[in-house]
């Protein structure tokens, strides 16, 4: 369902097989390996009560279900020793090439990739090109993955043992801020051609990320790109958070990027922190 | 920002607890929603009433209670109180600031029958 208009379109996945799929409207999850819907909203009914008015305290937390399959998520990706990236951006940034990129770098080191975008299956088919296993889910209206549709995914997809899950988010960057994938971490990729004050806009995303990449910059002196701005404005929002400047394009940053990644990996592998060959340029 | 899933997850918890405790009306449901959380009330407000619609909670009254953004300052490392994501610290006017708290989303309490 669209988070924003709430429309509720239908959620369809085009499995790993990279097969054209046909719709059956079914209603509920599908059984079958290639496709599955989701999106049919429940429907309560009403019925008048007699009994008196009584108060009962809830204290719950409003996604409680959709944390509730992150966290099934989470278990299942730590008994696998799987590292999950939650990718995070706006739409034209340059996640997909990023991907690919890192995925040649990985060379032989285990990984999946789950697509999310509202149409096609281009995305899944890019990746599948460099050889990597891939699932897509589209989202229909929907304008963000949640946990249950990842978990779905991870499902279908044969993950192997210590892998990295690379997770494409809709490109968007309001609404997947605020539903937890299960994943280790949200990377948040922000082109140096959208402006230095992007972080300022749309904060949420940028706090929750751990890492921002700044990319594109092999593009920066054709549009004037203060990047040093870029890096003020993302430390204001979030203190913490590492930042990267790579341009996938160029290769600029893309050996930092796959270290921070083994880095991570490594550090939840050990449960202790791992230093990493390459800095993140953090300051404090 | 996406109102109506916050709602849907509303109606999701609302039905979990009627099932569980058996009550076949919702007449008033109270909300914790944080500075930071995200939310629009009046989105939030217009999107509930047409969520609820032929569930056990139509018609009920939506209470909001406000609950405050909290933020570390990593410039003077005081706790502060601050209700816009972009403010500066009211202690020393540092501008890293990172929430704490007022990322609330929950369902404090209904009354029902």
């Amino acid at each position: 369902m669209c988070t924003v208009c709430g429309c509720s379109g239908t959620v369809t996945f085009d499995a790993a097989s990279g097969q054209s799929h046909s719709h059956s409207h079914a209603g509920a999850h599908s059984q079958t390996h290639d496709h599955l819907h989701f999106g049919m909203g429940a429907a309560g009914v009403s019925v008048p009560g007699l009994s008196q008015a009584r108060i009962i305290a809830v204290e719950t937390d409003i996604l409680s279900k959709n944390n509730g399959f992150a966290a099934a998520n989470r278990r299942v990706l730590q008994a696998m020793g799987a590292y999950a990236v939650n990718l995070v951006s706006s739409p034209g940034s340059g996640k997909t090439t990023l991907l690919c990129r890192t995925i040649q770098m990985l060379g032989a080191a285990p990984l999946a990739v789950i697509e999310g975008d509202q149409q096609t299956s281009n995305d899944a088919e890019r990746i599948r090109a460099t050889g990597a296993l891939a699932i897509q889910i589209n989202t229909g209206k929907g304008c963000h993955l949640d946990a249950e549709m990842v978990g779905h995914a991870m499902g279908h997809l044969a993950l192997k043992p210590a892998s990295f899950l690379f997770i494409e988010n809709v490109g968007n960057l309001v609404c997947p801020a605020a539903f937890d994938l299960g994943e280790d971490a949200k990377v948040a990729i922000l082109s140096v051609t959208e402006g230095e004050d992007k972080p300022l806009k749309y904060p949420d995303m940028f706090t929750a990320s751990k890492l921002a990449i700044l990319n594109k910059t092999d593009l920066a002196p054709h549009c004037d790109a203060d990047l040093a701005a870029y890096e003020a404005n993302l430390r204001r929002i979030n203190p913490k958070i590492d930042i990267l400047r790579v341009s996938a394009r160029s290769g600029e940053g893309m050996a930092q990027w796959v270290d921070w990644l083994r880095a991570r990996h490594m550090e939840k592998t050990l449960g202790r922190p791992v230093a990493q060959m390459h800095g993140t340029g953090k300051t404090s | 920002m996406h109102e109506v899933s916050i709602c849907e997850g509303i109606l999701g918890v609302i039905e979990d607890q009627a099932r569980t405790l058996g009550f076949t009306a919702v007449r008033r449901i109270t909300l914790e929603i944080g500075a930071f959380s995200g939310v629009e009330q009046a989105a939030l407000r217009f999107g509930f009433d047409a969520v609820m619609r032929g569930s056990v909670a139509e018609g009920a009254l939506l209470e909001i209670i406000d609950l405050p953004g909290r933020a570390r300052c990593y410039d003077c490392e005081d706790v502060v109180d601050i209700m816009d994501r972009l403010a500066c610290c009211p202690r020393c006017g540092g501008e890293r600031l990172l929430p704490e708290g007022g990322g609330e989303m929950r369902i404090k309490d209904m009354e029902v029958v």
